[in-house]
């Protein structure tokens, strides 16, 4: 055994050095966090200060007349991100399972290599796809949807709609296209984290793939799994350009996902250029502001679940 | 620059707004050169000054680049000094000139019309109103077959199709004409919704910009929509015919967007402030309008000189040029007023 040599002088002015630097770094992104946001509430205080509590609950959105509220962006913005998570999650899940569990060794790697080339796909190309391509032949398709769902008691007034093929509905599926790879990329990570031990001894003791999955892949991954899914939703959140393609950009709230919408993002990417007045300009920044503090909210709610989970799988262990 | 401005926070609303707008024209701009032009503003007038400006470049060797950002965004990029001319579809009032040492003065003459898709319906068949249109765009006529428009196209078979309303979702000198037509037609839009380059659609989807209403209109079935004159020639898309106020049924052409600009004194008006919508007259287009140039009084003379000369040039030479991609030229009188307006206030 080497005894160990004592550091050069050099070597310990490094030392701090080097932590100095890389603390500085570190901070200096939390100091643009906090920089942003404030300018955010700075600049759009015009408008908190106009139209107070009202703004976060009004429908009116008239710039002629300069009235501004936020309910249907953020209206939008949570129902068209809700329904593109509802759909990503499963088939997700789906595709992480087969290729961790069922697909042949050899198609392994070239499927989970189309999935990381699908998240390097820029997001205009899904809205162009999603407008030229996809929103026409989904339109043959929602008078089927209004037909068939449109008269379910309760949640029938989701899917009775004029079929335009544009609307809250085509944006979230659009969205769920694009936030699969990252959903799926993450679950088929941490899914062959698994030890293999666990897994082989429950296949040993005669469980099935899907009880496999269910009871010992799953809550071994559960955190994980949750963080991505969260990783999803708040690319969701904030995206700007497919939506704006799809959701149809109307400035109106309705119970039917076949209506068109608006989200935070497409309103500031359709309206800023050309805001006129400083009021106008002010409340397209308080909605910039407003969709910060959702996607903060978001990711609390996240770490505070897998805060949780981990105390939860902490106990059973 | 204007990103270390703006973490420092120090930045008013409006020109926070007017430096994001601008991050990409400063980009272009910083090595803007003598014996360069630049300019940005209203998408209506772009197909034109791109024409005007390769000939100018190929006969004077000045370059002029200019941006298509949106009228709204040329007003707010003038009002800063980023740009040597803003292109506006929509005029502004003296008091705002005067007030922000500004002068503008008209470039070119042109309409736009509605664009549909109903199936079995062909270009130029469908005839409307302005009142129908308002009723359109009001969510008042909800189907195709609506007895209001059958009405007026007698021979036509209407389809019981929902109408897909397409509205602009960009603030756009367009719909200002657009509106100013259907605030003049309907009282009823003129109190509830008004003229502006943005308003609060009762209905509807916001297309990006012509392009995004031509595409949102060619792919929806039941749609209706908005764009110039222009875009309809390009896409051969499926315009309307409209009655205008001498109740005479036109289409739309260049002939009609002239005559609309034959019944307005531009020589009368302070600052050239006229608006071409619902002109008298029985071959008047009701649906015309105009794009106006705006300059800084207060710029270096040098670069208000380069843009009169450049725009005196199109005056002079470029007419052809408009006519062939459907913009009417200014009336002679127009021209020479324009000349004694730069005189007036550039003293060139």
């Amino acid at each position: 055994m080497e005894k160990p040599q004592t550091p050069s002088r050099l070597t310990r002015l490094w030392d701090p050095l080097f932590k100095g630097t890389t603390a500085v770094l570190a901070y200096l992104v939390l100091a643009l966090l906090v920089a942003i946001c404030l300018s955010l509430l700075r600049e759009g205080w015009d408008a908190f200060k106009t139209f107070g509590w009202h703004f976060l609950v009004s429908k009116a959105w008239d710039p002629a007349n300069n009235k501004f509220g936020a309910l249907i962006p953020i209206y939008g913005t949570l129902i068209s991100s809700l329904i593109a998570v509802v759909i990503a999650v499963p088939v997700s899940l789906g595709i992480a399972v087969f290729i961790t569990e069922l697909a042949p060794r050899w198609l392994r790697q070239p499927v989970a290599a189309a999935i990381e080339l699908l998240a390097a796909i820029p997001s205009i190309i899904f809205g162009m796809w999603g407008l030229f391509a996809f929103a026409p032949w989904f339109s043959n398709y929602e008078p089927w949807i209004s037909d068939h769902f449109g008269s379910i008691p309760g949640i029938g007034v989701l899917f009775r709609g004029p079929p335009f093929g544009i609307g809250m509905l085509t944006a979230g599926i659009i969205l769920a296209i694009m936030i699969i790879p990252f959903i799926a990329a993450i679950m088929r990570e941490v899914f062959l984290l698994t030890p293999p031990l666990l897994r082989e001894s429950a296949y040993g003791v005669g469980a099935t793939t899907w009880e496999v999955v269910r009871n010992v892949v799953l809550p071994y991954t559960r955190t994980a799994v949750a963080g991505g899914i969260f990783l999803g939703l708040g690319r969701a959140l904030g995206e700007t350009m497919a939506v704006t393609f799809v959701i149809g950009n109307a400035h109106s709230v309705s119970a039917s996902l076949l209506n068109p919408g608006y989200s935070i993002a497409a309103a500031l990417a359709n309206e800023f250029t050309e805001a006129f007045s400083p009021l106008y300009k002010s409340s397209l920044i308080a909605l910039g502001f407003i969709l910060f503090v959702i996607t903060f909210i978001i990711l609390v709610l996240a770490k505070l679940l897998l805060l949780k989970l981990e105390r939860a799988q902490g106990e059973t262990a | 620059m204007s990103n270390s401005v703006q973490l420092k926070g120090r930045l008013s609303a409006g020109k926070l707004a007017v430096a994001i707008g601008t991050v990409a024209l400063t980009l272009g701009l910083a090595t803007a050169r003598a014996g360069e032009i630049t300019g940005a503003g209203s998408t209506w007038v772009y197909p034109l000054v791109v024409k005007w400006a390769a000939a100018y470049q190929q006969e004077t060797g000045t370059q002029v680049n200019y941006q298509g950002i949106g009228s709204g965004g040329g007003i707010a990029q003038i009002e800063a000094g980023t740009v040597a001319f803003g292109a506006s579809d929509m005029p502004l009032t003296p008091e705002v000139l005067r007030k922000h040492h500004l002068i503008q003065f008209p470039t070119a003459i042109a309409g736009e019309d509605l664009v549909m898709n109903v199936p079995g319906i062909k270009p130029g068949e469908l005839i409307l109103s302005g009142q129908v249109v308002a009723k359109i765009y009001l969510h008042e006529i909800t189907k195709w077959n609506d007895p209001r428009i059958q009405a007026l196209n007698p021979q036509l078979k209407l389809p019981d199709l929902d109408i897909a309303v397409v509205h602009r979702s960009d603030g756009s000198g367009t719909t200002f004409t657009f509106t100013n037509y259907l605030s003049k037609v309907s009282p009823e839009w003129k109190s509830r919704i008004g003229a502006n380059t943005v308003v609060a659609w009762p209905t509807g989807l916001g297309g990006k910009g012509n392009q995004g209403v031509a595409a949102y209109v060619q792919r929806i079935r039941g749609a209706i929509g908005y764009v110039e004159y222009a875009y309809i020639l390009e896409n051969h898309m499926t315009y309307a015919r409209m009655y205008n106020r001498a109740h005479q049924l036109v289409s739309p052409s260049l002939a009609g967007f002239q005559a609309a600009a034959s019944h307005v004194d531009f020589t009368k008006a302070h600052d050239f402030y006229v608006i071409l919508t619902d002109q008298p007259g029985p071959t008047t287009w009701p649906i015309s309008g105009c794009t106006w140039q705006i300059l800084r009084t207060s710029a270096p003379r040098a670069s208000n000189e380069q843009v009169v000369k450049f725009f005196r040039w199109g005056f002079e030479h470029g007419q052809s040029m408009a006519r062939s991609i459907a913009f009417g030229p200014l009336p002679p009188p127009t021209v020479n007023a324009i000349n004694a307006y730069w005189k007036r206030y550039l003293g060139i």
